[in-house]
């Protein structure tokens, strides 16, 4: 039988136990077994020891919105690539769009990633079901059937629940199931054709813009019919300041929502676009710095619940085009972190409010059906990040485990690097510098 | 006379005031820039007033014309200039359609390069498209217009024009009338006349104006904007009336090109509210009877006959000045 792993003498962030100290946590039959403060010795003597002095150990990061593109499109990415990507990203349970080919909007597509992610995957995998057949946004899927093959939420993201009947419907029918309806929010009639943010900057670049006014109206009327139903909304990547006040009122009146932010909304503006890099083509698009400040603020004040990469891997045939041609989305799960450590670094965000916004939030929206995640409570599995958190390095996409380099960070020099992930116990990923040794 | 002849410059060595070894977009031109490019397109029309038209200054050097779009004055022009300079000049036509046949543009620009092209002049319906042949390609790219991004030849041959006319450019008052949004043409001579000092007024419909401009943002060029055409025409130096694609009306941006004529074309009532010596300018093609009354389109004010002389003269400028910027 494998030993025990001591992590010893890290700095412990826990938010579910509001822990944050130097300690040690010993892992035994991939559960949490013992969390011990300050220089506490573990109740096990025979265990091998992973040394954390001077790194941040926290739970796995848990992604609620990313793309692993199988079944389908196994040339942008696979579960294979995709999980190890989440595991050098500190992530140990992803949460897969049903934007795949076909679609997940039965049981059998969802069982079938469930087994490729049993038998290829190094993390967890927790797939989302559609709203829609086909995610033609006309019919509702089976959503009951999809709720007990065991996805976690429904959506049709790429694209909105334009209609506002079906939308309706999949609010209160999901009720049943207790589980939340994720929309991404866009008014693709006003953004047909647009290629980044409407702004200054696509004036300047001679490109189609996509208003912040296309998101606001359908998180308005999402907020809407949450209310009229009672379902449980979440809203995916928003972008916009607007789109912030509305689901802060909407909270304030006990609208049953929730709502994310990606790590490239939170730090990235549309400037990034000067110069036509496709690697920045993302739908939302990132915004103005205006819009930037008003996310920061929302994650600090709760309206933003969590943050979720919106991992979208293309090739790099697929980017290296003309920017109309390019499709939206950037490989995020390895330079989530450290880009968001950024807004720790800049004092917007602290420590313990971060790991919180990658473990316990998004566990909550999950829901515990599937465990109890995002925590180092004893007993709980030994899902866990482990952190340098002002580590510099370069962003090298050479390095990726990820199929899709398509970032715009490439060359990038970040602060704060994942050094060593544990999913259930086992190490997925490790740095170079890290050794795990035998006791004494 | 033979067709050794120098080009009587005395422009200074292009290095000492050009940075570009692509020609993309004027927003990134000094104003130092453009009047060099203006004081060697003075050189050039000394060139092309002699009876033989030529000067060996790109012997050996191969220009290659690739056209994603139809164009007869431009692509014609870059020709001529390029033969006047004693280059080589081959040609590409690519229907937008072969994009998605297969070839893609990273693999033509790199087969033109394989065939040996100094420099590579782009018309593309994408705007940036132009700017990712500077990952890869040796050769100097000129950007013949991108879709809505920019037409920067044909914006300093405008200004030329203008300032040929006019002089000093400074504090002259420019109106541009027409569809805006959709316009590397504006686009460009926004940019370049901001950078000249020139007052620029915009006037077109509201759905017709690209996002920002007439704020105070430090990213756009200062600028006016006017939706009443003969507000707009007021005391103006000079006047450029913009295509007006009719596929505009379709996509819902005006209620019908009957209205827009009655509310933005350029005609000879609306003319006199200009300068008595207002110069009229059009980029081509003219729709005739649309955004501009034919009889102004060929009246005594009209230059748009001299802004396609100057387009070869300012060509060669440019060509020439490529020519000798040193290769990064």
């Amino acid at each position: 039988m494998k030993k025990p792993l001591l992590i010893k003498d890290g700095r412990i962030i826990d938010p579910t136990q509001k822990i944050d100290e130097v300690g040690s946590l010993l892992i035994a039959e991939g559960k949490i077994s013992w969390l011990g403060k300050g220089k506490a010795s573990p109740p096990q003597a025979d265990c091998d020891v992973l040394n954390a002095q001077g790194l941040i150990v926290c739970p796995g990061f848990i992604d609620l919105h990313c793309h692993l593109r199988e079944p389908g499109y196994e040339e942008k990415e696979t579960i294979a690539s995709g999980t190890r990507a989440a595991a050098r990203g500190g992530f140990t349970t992803v949460c897969c769009m049903p934007n795949t080919n076909p679609p997940l909007d039965n049981q059998t597509a969802v069982e079938y990633v469930k087994s490729r992610a049993a038998s290829e995957g190094v993390v967890r995998v927790l797939p989302i079901g559609c709203i829609s057949k086909g995610r033609k946004g006309e019919e509702l899927a089976e959503m009951g059937d999809l709720a007990s093959s065991g996805v976690i939420a429904f959506s049709d993201d790429g694209k909105p629940a334009l209609n506002s009947y079906i939308m309706r419907q999949a609010l209160d029918y999901s009720r049943a199931f207790d589980l939340v309806v994720i929309d991404h929010c866009e008014d693709t009639v006003l953004t047909e054709g647009g290629q980044m943010n409407e702004g200054i900057i696509s004036t300047r670049l001679g490109l189609r813009g996509m208003p912040n006014a296309a998101e606001d109206i359908i998180v308005a009327r999402d907020l809407a019919l949450a209310q009229l139903t009672g379902g449980r909304l979440h809203i995916a990547h928003t972008s916009t300041e607007g789109a912030v006040e509305l689901i802060r009122r909407a909270k304030e009146k006990g609208i049953r929502v929730t709502a994310e932010a990606t790590p490239h909304h939170l730090t990235l503006t549309e400037e990034r676009l000067i110069g036509y890099d496709t690697n920045a083509k993302v739908n939302p698009p990132l915004r103005t710095e205006r819009d930037v400040n008003a996310l920061v603020q929302g994650l600090k004040d709760n309206t933003i619940d969590i943050i979720a990469t919106d991992h979208a891997p293309h090739t790099e045939a697929d980017k290296l085009c003309e920017f109309a041609f390019a499709p939206f989305g950037i490989s995020g799960f390895e330079t989530a972190l450290a880009s968001l450590m950024g807004l720790v670094h800049s004092e917007q965000l602290t420590l313990s409010a971060l790991i919180a916004k990658l473990t316990y939030e998004p566990a909550k929206i999950i829901g515990n059906r599937q465990g109890k995640l995002g925590t180092l409570a004893t007993g709980a599995p030994a899902d866990v990040a482990i952190f340098d958190p002002s580590l510099e390095w370069t962003v090298d996409t050479k390095d990726f485990a990820s199929k899709g380099r398509n970032t715009p960070l490439a060359g990038e020099k970040l602060k704060g690097r994942v050094m060593a992930t544990l999913y259930q116990g086992k190490l997925v990923y490790k740095d170079d510098s890290i050794k795990v040794k035998e006791r004494n | 006379m033979r067709t050794g002849q120098q080009i009587k410059t005395v422009a200074p060595k292009p290095t000492e005031i050009w940075r570009h070894r692509h020609i993309l977009d004027i927003d990134d031109f000094s104003r130092e820039e453009i009047e060099f490019v203006f004081q060697t397109t003075r050189a050039m029309k000394e060139v092309l007033s002699r009876p033989i038209k030529r000067v060996p200054a790109l012997r050996g050097k191969t220009l290659i014309t690739l056209f994603y779009e139809p164009s007869t004055r431009t692509r014609l022009s870059f020709e001529l200039a390029a033969k006047n300079l004693g280059a080589d000049a081959a040609s590409l036509s690519a229907p937008a359609s072969s994009v998605a046949k297969g070839e893609s543009l990273v693999d033509t620009l790199s087969t033109l390069q394989a065939l040996g092209a100094d420099i590579v002049v782009m018309r593309h319906p994408q705007s940036g498209a132009p700017y990712i042949a500077t990952k890869y390609m040796e050769a100097s790219m000129v950007n013949a217009g991108d879709g809505w991004h920019a037409h920067p030849t044909q914006a300093l041959l405008d200004i030329y024009t203008i300032q040929e006319h006019k002089g000093d450019l400074k504090g002259l008052k420019v109106v541009i009338v027409g569809d805006i949004m959709h316009s590397r043409v504006a686009r460009s001579n926004i940019w370049g006349l901001t950078t000249m000092g020139v007052e620029v007024t915009l006037c077109c419909p509201p759905t017709l104006l690209p996002t920002g401009l007439g704020g105070e943002h430090s990213q756009l060029p200062p600028v006016k904007i006017e939706h009443d055409i003969e507000r707009a025409l007021d005391g103006a130096d000079a006047v450029m009336a913009l295509r007006l694609q009719l596929e505009r009306q379709q996509s819902g941006l005006l209620p019908t090109i009957r209205e827009y004529i009655q509310l933005y074309q350029l005609n000879q009532t609306r003319l006199a509210r200009a300068k008595p010596d207002a110069l009229v300018l059009h980029p081509g093609p003219v729709n005739e009877g649309v955004e501009i009354a034919s009889a102004v389109a060929h009246g005594p004010q009209s230059v748009i006959n001299e802004q396609v002389t100057n387009g070869v003269a300012v060509r060669m400028a440019l060509l020439y000045i490529l020519a000798g910027s040193p290769k990064q």
